[in-house]
């Protein structure tokens, strides 16, 4: 009998609510919630008289008034367009030097973390010194350093640094000479499309092949050469002269006319941001490399693979499946710390936002479309890492 | 048997330096070229930056101006109060490396009283800076007398001090299983590591006053320090995330299997092994967030960098730019690989990823 009046005095012991875990859950999320809405509501309270007393409307409607502020550099825009027009010239501003930077930062970022893994000591001793240089000292410092001391130092317009290739380095910037397209451009960029379907073409028949019968039905070598291939017969075939003239800038009166003219403030943000982010890229190449286990080397060699093929099939692949992750928040940040432009004058979206916020109070709308900007921003670059990271992932077993 | 003695030596060409420098620099002929290369560049680099250095940089603007750059505009008078609080942490730092740089549990007392003393140094500091209003022997010297490397100091460690148990929280919470509390820390930390730093700081300062009722004035440091502590939690709370997965379940359920409660599990068992692995990740955020200090350049406070610039606003020192940035350069160097080089040999004492 003993046994059973224990086991129905638990059966039947009432838990209070309050010892409830399930209600416990609930009640403190709630209470969590309403936390968190007091707070908010407070805040929201505040700001709202603050802005009556400060005699400011609410809503969007200022971005449709004349900007009426100049903009150094950027798509085409005239003090008298509407402050919306300013905003865009920033963002296209932010993207053009972010969007360069990451590609140049990935670059340095390779060589130099390759360079770190050399085995000729010299080299590999320049590269640490960089990385730790680099690393140590703040962007915006480094951005100081960019600007005054060593663009603005340069020499003036009429005596510029000439590089070979028509590259002139002046204090009034950089001017390198650009493509420009010519009247044969239009026909000749339908056989550039063309090319870029039959490469693509190719590249499918290519892939269903390899996952058909294990292993591609021609080289690879083929699509890249289809894409090249198709251009430079078109390049010539198409009547007119050639589609593109390298134009190349000249020395008229106070610049350089023609070409492609790099202003001293996109210079030096651009510099900084990449010899800064190279050196975090160079640590994460390095990581990546050296987290590829010694004996796959040690086996890629005693399968007879050259040096060579060593590292573009056996090391590579393997690696970047460590780095892309890393990579993705450098380019994060690349982007995010563009908005130290404001420190050298470079107008992009931060600056020009700035200069908006100065111009009408309505530091509310401002900053939240400053926000927003570099929330999708860093939103669509991790979303387009995350697929090509699950794309080289998915190789793995 | 005394062949193996008088075994043949190694050629002279591998051994010694010359062996050294064969191995190490002209090991193919793709490598002498990358020497060569590499030695043009040094030669090239150094020539130009020692030459500049030793004979048309005009060092004066560095000496003349080296206590703006250390305090900034803090009254000369009362210059040692920051010397006190140097001295304390000079003093705390030497006790802490002789109570854990021996081995052995002999200096668990001198721990223990070390600890206090650095939990306790950081209000001191700030009452010892900052004074009262009614007193005679420490007037009040306001925040907007604190400058130079001192406010960049003082940025950082109230950054980190006050974001570590904020950040905590936000991981905790990013972990729970409360849908309302995971939700809201997703929201923050995402939101605030998809924004710059400046934005953030920029909010801090004209939105904080915005926010506040009406008569109440925050002054311009503290609304730095606000925003700093408001971004660098998100990171922090994302570092601790990670030193939060690497506890092996088997540590909750041996724990819950003991009888601990929800808190006792967290507080005894998890944070502490938790937090102790993301040491080097923490510190890293320290020195980022030591750098990121220079940022205050924007929303106009007188840390380092902006006493640089306001240095080669002076007319006297006009067109001295590169002497001034580059001396500020080196002292971020200084501490910050100082710091790194301090987190490594801690990483190393406490054996994280050893055990």
């Amino acid at each position: 009998m003993a046994p059973k009046s224990s086991v129905s005095t638990i059966s039947s012991r009432v838990v209070p609510f309050w010892r409830d875990v399930r209600v416990i859950r609930i009640l403190s999320q709630v209470a969590f919630a309403i936390l968190v809405a007091a707070v908010a509501g407070l805040l929201y309270s505040n700001m709202k008289r603050g802005l009556e007393t400060r005699g400011l409307s609410g809503g969007f409607d200022f971005l449709r008034l004349e900007a009426g502020f100049q903009i150094g550099e950027g798509i085409a825009y005239d003090p008298s367009d509407s402050y919306a027009r300013a905003f865009l010239v920033g963002i296209v501003n932010t993207l053009r030097v972010t969007i360069v930077g990451i590609i140049l930062a990935t670059i340095l970022g390779v060589v130099m973390g390759v360079a770190r893994l050399s085995t000729n000591w010299l080299v590999n001793k320049i590269a640490a010194v960089y990385v730790e240089l680099i690393r140590n000292t703040p962007l915006l410092v480094q951005l100081f350093v960019w600007y005054f001391a060593i663009i603005l130092k340069l020499p003036r317009v009429k005596e510029s640094i000439v590089l070979p290739g028509s590259i002139f380095i002046s204090n009034r910037g950089m001017a390198l000479p650009w493509p420009v397209p010519t009247a044969s451009f239009r026909p000749w960029s339908y056989w550039l499309a063309a090319a870029a379907a039959v490469a693509v073409g190719l590249g499918i028949v290519c892939a269903r092949g390899e996952r058909r019968r294990g292993r591609p039905p021609f080289s690879r070598l083929w699509i890249g050469a289809a894409f090249v291939i198709l251009p430079f017969l078109g390049w010539f075939l198409t009547p007119g002269g050639s589609p593109l003239l390298l134009n190349k800038p000249a020395l008229q009166g106070w610049n350089y006319q023609g070409g492609l003219t790099l202003t001293p403030e996109f210079t030096a943000l651009l510099l900084g941001l990449v010899v800064y982010t190279g050196a975090f890229i160079a640590e994460v190449v390095r990581a990546g490399i050296q987290a590829v286990p010694r004996g796959q080397i040690e086996a890629a060699r005693a399968m007879g693979l050259t040096e060579g093929q060593t590292l573009r099939l056996v090391i590579f692949p393997q690696a970047l499946r460590v780095i892309i992750p890393p990579l993705t928040s450098q380019y994060l940040n690349l982007a995010k710390n563009s908005s130290l432009a404001i420190a050298i004058g470079f107008p992009d979206l931060f600056n020009v936002a700035g200069t908006i916020f100065n111009q009408t109070g309505q530091a509310v709308q401002v900053i939240a479309l400053i926000m927003a900007s570099y929330l999708s921003m860093s939103l669509f670059t991790s979303l387009l890492m995350n697929l090509y990271n699950r794309r080289i992932q998915l190789v793995e077993r | 048997m005394t062949a193996i003695s008088e075994a043949v030596q190694p050629p002279r060409s591998e051994i010694g330096v010359l062996g050294w420098v064969r191995k190490n620099l002209f090991s193919t002929w793709y490598n002498a070229l990358l020497t060569l290369a590499s030695l043009g560049f040094i030669y090239v680099v150094l020539r130009g930056l020692l030459t500049w250095a030793l004979t048309t940089a005009r060092w004066e603007v560095v000496t003349t101006n080296l206590t703006l750059f250390l305090i900034g505009p803090f009254p000369r008078q009362q210059v040692w109060r920051v010397w006190v609080c140097v001295l304390m942490v000079v003093l705390l730092g030497g006790l802490s490396m002789v109570a854990w740089g021996a081995p052995g549990r002999r200096h668990k007392w001198i721990r223990r009283w070390v600890t206090v003393g650095w939990l306790l140094s950081f209000p001191l500091t700030i009452m010892l800076l900052h004074g009262f209003a009614s007193s005679s022997l420490l007037p009040l010297v306001g925040t907007s007398y604190w400058g130079g490397l001192l406010l960049t100091f003082l940025l950082a460690i109230v950054g980190i001090v006050a974001s570590f148990p904020l950040g905590v929280l936000l991981a905790l919470g990013r972990r729970s299983s409360l849908p309302v509390v995971r939700w809201f820390s997703i929201l923050y930390i995402e939101l605030i590591r998809g924004v710059p730093l400046v934005t953030v700081l920029f909010t801090a300062a004209v939105m904080l006053p915005l926010f506040l009722p009406e008569g109440m004035r925050v002054d311009k440091v503290l609304r730095a320090m606000v925003g700093f502590t408001l971004f660098t939690a998100a990171y922090i709370a994302e570092n601790v995330r990670g030193g939060l997965a690497a506890v092996p379940l088997g540590q909750y359920e041996a724990a819950r299997a003991l009888g601990l409660s929800g808190w006792q599990v967290m507080g005894l068992i998890v944070l502490p092994q938790a937090l102790r692995a993301v040491i080097p990740p923490v510190v890293g955020q320290f020195i980022t967030l030591f750098k990121d200090t220079s940022l205050v350049v924007i929303i106009g406070l007188l840390d380092l960098l902006n006493i640089a610039k306001s240095v080669v606003a002076q007319p006297q020192f006009m067109g001295l730019k590169r002497e001034v940035y580059l001396f500020v350069a080196v002292i971020y160097f200084v501490f910050s690989y100082a710091m790194s080089y301090a987190s490594q040999r801690l990483e190393k004492a406490l054996g994280v990823g050893e055990r």
